[in-house]
């Protein structure tokens, strides 16, 4: 057997189940991975106590029988998460010392399903960022490095700590979420597997908001098969949610059938950039080969509002964070920054809010402000929301002519090296999400997938783009195109 | 359209952030750049179309108006900044 820790939980879970292993070993494995992996900056606040409890439950369960499939699986969980009485603080300031007194839904269901969390995970801060490199608690640092070259390069973002957790084995899988391309974007920049399923499908409910309609939680894993397991732990209708879809979840496992004979997959013509490495653009043909070998019939289709795709998301986004970030005032829980003699609330609320956001989330509050103002509500934030409506009818559109899913590259470069975008136009960073955002604006599931590596040894993702509901579907395809690929590297370790 | 540092000082003002004077002109070149990318969505056609107001067709599901849950101050309260008397402690608002 491999190193405990580097498992994937579907050979952990059926390691568990035959007595091979106990939940305790694999949460000790992992939270030693983790105390000799703080170079990696992945994991932020840990919670050995917590975990070596809940193993110890589930080593119990499993002793009983008819344990579920995700019990005793030693998990990271993204800081954007509350859990209760362990700090949650979305990588930000300015929720230093918040300790929620409530549990987010997706972590009590894995919770309640036996899970184990080995401790909060790295991000940008709010979940704003492509690079991790936003975070109050410094960066993450991705696992893998470019051949020899000693540079550290980023895990991506905003999953960043989760993405790098997972690609480094200090866990089995991780929670992320996806406003923009946040778990998709990490995990093709580590080697992993990170699926955002439909708006609707995961309760948005203790996690904190970024942009409410665009946000999704999903899970980052070492495999496909991992991802529909911790998937399905994960979503399901909560009445706490009003925007989460009261449909039964299917078993996603058991649709891997690998088999996708006479699927039709759509290869849109408008994801070709200018300037996309060769790499990219032969991978993207090396997959649309390999999907076709496997059976599927591959159809050229449009998707011509995708150009417009990142500017509408650069509205809505900030103009949803400008409303949801209103709440940290410095009142009700988090930091509130020292006052001078006399300082009145408004005084409160400004300083405390230029000393607890960092640069990128002001910038974003302060847009989402402005597109949102008297005057402008209408030139930005009403023509977003219409753009909004063409992007998702250009997918109506091509799902109606029959297409089961669409395969695009995840990103456009591999990953890049930690500072080396520090001089850029923000708008530069914001490009990363090109291929990703669309799926956020269209409300649909996407997978991202390592499918080859660039040659400086780097691992590549191509992203397969869903039917709504239709997460099952999706991860067989998704699975059809991993055992093409056959992508088996691990970073070597240098932590 | 241009963001000079008045508009870009209106815009800290609103969202609360304090934002120093010389500051400003850095600020609005952001604005300015992030702005301009935004700007392109004025080349597309939007005659007659609406407003995305939910991305998944789905009827908000209507709950009893009930009383479903409270009678946890000490909870809400505990991690406020500053928390007296069972209450959230503010600077003085009313003179």
């Amino acid at each position: 057997m491999a190193e405990l820790n580097g498992l994937k939980i579907a050979e952990a879970r059926d390691a568990l189940r035959k007595g091979d292993v106990t939940s305790v070993e694999l949460t000790e494995a992992c939270l030693s991975a983790i105390e000799g992996a703080g170079a990696l900056n992945a994991v932020v606040h840990k919670t050995p106590e917590i975990a070596l409890e809940q193993a110890r439950a589930a080593d119990g369960r499993i002793k009983a029988g008819n344990a579920p499939d995700m019990c005793g699986i030693p998990l990271g969980i993204k800081d954007l998460f509350c859990t209760r009485g362990v700090a949650s603080q979305a990588a930000s300031k300015i929720l230093d010392g918040f300790t929620p007194e409530y549990e987010s839904t997706v972590t009590r269901k894995l919770f309640e399903s036996g899970a184990v969390m080995l401790g909060k995970l790295n991000m940008d801060e709010f979940a704003m960022g492509s690079s991790n490199e936003t975070s109050t608690y410094g960066n993450a640092v991705n696992p893998w490095k470019r051949g020899n070259d000693e540079a550290q390069l980023t895990p991506g973002g905003s999953s960043g700590g989760s993405a790098s957790a997972v690609a480094a084995d200090l866990c089995l899988a991780a929670t992320g979420t996806d406003t923009g391309g946040s778990i998709r974007q990490p995990a093709a920049f580590t080697g992993i597997t990170g699926i955002k399923p439909t708006y609707g499908r995961c309760s948005r409910w203790g996690i904190v908001a970024f942009a409410s309609s665009l946000d999704q939680a999903g899970p980052m894993t070492k495999d496909v098969r991992d991802a529909a397991i911790m998937l399905e732990a994960m979503c399901g209708h909560d009445p706490m949610d009003s925007t989460s879809a009261d449909l039964a979840v299917p078993d996603f496992e058991a649709m891997l059938t690998g088999d996708i004979k006479g699927k039709k997959i759509g290869i849109p013509r408008e994801y070709h950039m200018d300037g996309m490495p060769e790499e990219i653009e032969t991978l993207w043909a090396e997959g649309r080969r390999m999907l076709q070998a496997a059976g599927a019939e591959i159809v050229d289709i449009s998707l011509p509002h995708t150009k417009y795709a990142l500017p509408t998301y650069y509205v809505i986004a900030p103009a949803e964070a400008s409303s949801n970030l209103a709440r940290y005032d410095g009142v009700r829980y988090g930091r509130r920054a020292p006052l001078a003699q006399g300082d009145g609330i408004t005084e409160m609320y400004e300083k405390t809010r230029a000393e607890g956001f960092g640069h990128e989330v002001q910038r974003r509050i302060m847009v989402g402000t402005y597109v949102l103002s008297a005057g402008f509500y209408d030139a930005y934030y009403n023509r977003a929301r219409k753009v909004r409506t063409l992007i998702k009818k250009d997918f109506e559109d091509v799902f109606a002519q029959g297409v089961d899913a669409i395969l695009t590259p995840a990103t456009p470069s591999a990953a890049f090296g930690l500072g080396e975008m520090k001089e850029a136009d923000p708008v530069q960073m914001y490009l990363n999400d090109v291929f990703t955002v669309t799926v956020n604006l269209a409300g649909l599931p996407g997978i991202s997938v390592p499918a080859g590596t660039d040659r400086q040894g780097l691992p590549l993702g191509l992203q397969l783009i869903g039917r709504p509901w239709e997460e099952g579907d999706l991860l067989n395809c998704a699975y059809a195109l991993e055992q093409a690929a056959g992508f088996v590297s691990k970073p070597a370790k240098w932590w | 359209m241009s963001i000079d540092q008045g508009t870009a000082a209106k815009v800290a003002k609103l969202a609360r952030i304090r934002v120093d004077d010389a500051d400003l002109p850095a600020l609005a070149q952001e604005f300015n750049n992030i702005l301009g990318f935004i700007e392109q969505l004025g080349e597309v056609d939007v005659e007659g179309v609406e407003p995305m107001v939910s991305v998944t067709p789905m009827r908000l599901k209507r709950r009893k108006d009930g009383v479903t849950d409270g009678g946890q101050q000490d909870k809400v309260l505990s991690n406020a900044p500053d928390a007296r008397e069972g209450f959230f402690a503010v600077p003085k608002v009313v003179e």
